[in-house]
């Protein structure tokens, strides 16, 4: 069953968070909401869930309408951010609350719920630690103690909102991978919350870009970084660089040099901005066609080199190129530096 | 112990001024005193101790301010609660003016908080007249006594648990209720848990201060020998009659009162030391 969200709005007194927002995660989706803060990718997430109440709207989940019930009767997993887990009780006991607070008939035996919990801290790999308390896990193992909790439910939608926000680096793209896996052995309808483009990308079947409360582009993680809708996307999804530029018959015209423009849509000519990718330059001799500009720094450690330098018409960029072109590169060499490829929308 | 490193070795004379000064003063504003009460109780004896507070007059204050703290103590338990869960659980019109309302209590003399109820129930009062005519009597009754006494500890437990319950934030109950849980569920077995502590501070110090009421107590109680006298107003009734051994013998019972809740809470303190410490994080 798919969850399908209309039209949904929301707002905190004067401040619109969601404004007209309209979704649909396929059923056993990994459907991921991007966004910077304030975007109001948690407040529809809180939404879904039922803990924030929605100013209008539908959300659907099959032929249910999820709004008309209430909270916990929703079956909706929930992990929070800061993981929100009951200090008070052991990993097991944590895991265990939602089974039993069941009405009666329904509510597991003791045993069946002893199972099922042992069952739980397996899938999250904490088999030997269901006894100790949250003040003595790690982060990385309080978020599975997390998960586990919200599995316990056997919710038929997963929410996550910012799931690994609160972890370092390391630890989060190990629970990253981890999470993929768990996602295809369970097949739960799962949606989460971040404001990483690194990691929707790598995580999510599709990716919604989220800006002030709207749907900017909802797309694969291809499409969205082959195909941006909108500079916002383009910016929010890498590092990237703008130049003033005119567009004529389908050529972006900077600095006097012709350049491809990049996407299915031709924009119409006139002038307009252009966008780059860091890695999307061509690096020329000093008086070579393009910007001239003064190389500050040759960075050779990682996957490409980065170039430091200063543009003689103001402003510092780093571009990325492969190490055998850096290799002739030295700081205070003069240069000349072009796009190769850029990307126009229409201003708006 | 380990010796601090030398960047924070204060000098041994300021060290040593400082800690004369602190234990100075705790022991002369809080530990004299109360060593005062002890002492005079017992300038004659253990047995004119004993039959000081052997009395019909003094047994009766004993139950009545039991009683009152009885009433008072879970009344404002309650609401404590209540209003500590609203303030920081829902965002609504006019939530600072509630905030200061229930602050009210702590600002204002509690002779005005028993005249208030003079004023309102007393004889020439507002509703005294029709109240009389029902046949109930709040003032120089103990129904007027528990109702000053009320409204006097009013702000106890409910100034305990807002700041406590604004810093928890709400997260651990939404999860309780994602997980399935109802309301009274997610009290008992979330909320609770987490504000005990509190609570318990909160409902000590409410007690300690509804025992120990004395101005508005003394206003609506119209100081009844053996009937509307508590202990507070039995130890001025007994000290205005020059009988100082009986007074202070009451006192001392009204702060080995205090003292025994001081007591219970560093023992449940001390019992439950290693959950505290497990729950420490964040």
């Amino acid at each position: 069953m798919s969850l399908e969200i209309t039209n949904v709005n929301k707002s905190f007194g004067r401040f619109p968070a969601l404004n007209d927002v309209s979704l649909l995660a396929e059923d056993g989706e990994f459907l991921a909401l991007l966004g910077p803060s304030g975007s109001g990718k948690t407040t529809l997430l809180r939404i879904i869930a039922g803990l924030e109440i929605a100013d209008g709207g539908a959300v659907r989940f099959g032929d249910e309408d999820l709004l008309a019930k209430p909270v916990r009767q929703r079956g909706i997993g929930f992990v929070f951010q800061h993981y929100a887990l009951f200090k008070h009780m052991t990993s097991a006991q944590n895991i265990a609350f939602g089974m039993q607070s069941k009405a009666r008939k329904l509510r597991p035996s003791k045993a069946e719920i002893k199972a099922k919990v042992a069952e739980l801290l397996a899938l999250v790999q904490l088999d030997d630690l269901g006894e100790r308390y949250p003040a003595q896990l790690s982060g990385g193992q309080r978020q599975r103690v997390a998960l586990a909790r919200a599995l316990a439910i056997e919710p038929k939608i997963l929410l996550l909102d910012e799931p690994f926000g609160a972890l370092d680096a390391k630890v989060r793209r190990g629970l990253r991978r981890w999470l993929r896996e768990l996602h295809e052995r369970t097949g739960l309808t799962t949606i989460f919350v971040t404001h990483d483009q690194e990691e929707a990308l790598e995580l999510a079947d599709r990716v919604a870009v989220l800006k002030d409360g709207k749907v900017e582009q909802i797309g694969t993680p291809e499409e969205l970084y082959h195909e941006p809708a909108s500079a916002f996307v383009f910016d929010f999804l890498g590092d990237s660089f703008q130049f003033p530029c005119v567009v004529r018959d389908g050529k972006a015209v900077i600095a006097g040099v012709d350049v491809t423009i990049l996407g299915a849509a031709t924009p119409a000519d006139g002038p307009s901005t252009a966008y780059a990718r860091p890695d999307a330059f061509v690096v020329g001799p000093a008086d070579g066609p393009g910007f001239g500009a003064r190389i500050r720094d040759v960075l050779l450690a990682g996957p490409d080199a980065r170039i430091d330098c200063v543009l003689d018409d103001d402003g510092a960029i780093e571009v990325r190129v492969p190490h055998a072109v850096a290799q002739k590169l030295a700081p205070r060499n003069r240069i000349s530096l072009i796009p190769r490829e850029v990307r126009v929308w229409a201003e708006t | 112990m380990s010796a601090p490193s030398p960047a924070r070795r204060d000098p041994p004379l300021l060290v040593a001024a400082l800690i004369i000064l602190a234990v100075g003063y705790l022991g002369l504003v809080v530990f004299l005193p109360l060593l005062t009460v002890f002492i005079e109780a017992l300038r004659k004896g253990i047995e004119a101790y004993f039959s000081g507070i052997n009395q019909s007059e003094v047994w009766s204050a004993i139950k009545l301010t039991l009683i009152v703290a009885g009433v008072a103590v879970p009344l404002n338990t309650v609401f404590g609660l209540a209003a500590a869960w609203t303030v920081t659980r829902f965002d609504f019109w006019g939530k600072n003016l509630l905030v200061t309302i229930i602050d009210l209590p702590f600002s204002i003399s509690p002779v005005i908080s028993g005249l208030i109820y003079v004023l309102l129930y007393g004889a020439n009062g507002w509703f005294g007249p029709q109240l009389q005519e029902m046949g109930i009597q709040v003032i120089f009754n103990i129904t007027g006594i528990i109702l000053a006494t009320t409204l006097v500890t009013l702000p106890f437990v409910a100034r305990e648990l807002i700041p406590l319950m604004q810093a928890q934030g709400s997260d651990e109950e939404a999860a309780a209720t994602t997980l399935g849980a109802n309301g009274w569920r997610t009290f008992f077995l979330i909320t609770l848990p987490n504000i005990k502590w509190a609570l318990m501070y909160g409902v000590l110090l409410c007690t300690a201060r509804a025992m120990g009421e004395f101005g508005a107590v003394s206003v609506v109680s119209g100081k009844i020998r053996g009937f509307t006298a508590t202990m507070p107003l039995q130890v001025e009734i007994l000290y205005n009659e020059y009988n100082f051994v009986a007074a202070f013998a009451v006192a001392s019972l009204l702060a080995l009162f205090a003292l025994i809740t001081l007591a219970v809470k560093t023992v449940l303190e001390a019992r439950f030391a290693d959950e505290l410490a497990a729950q420490r994080w964040r």
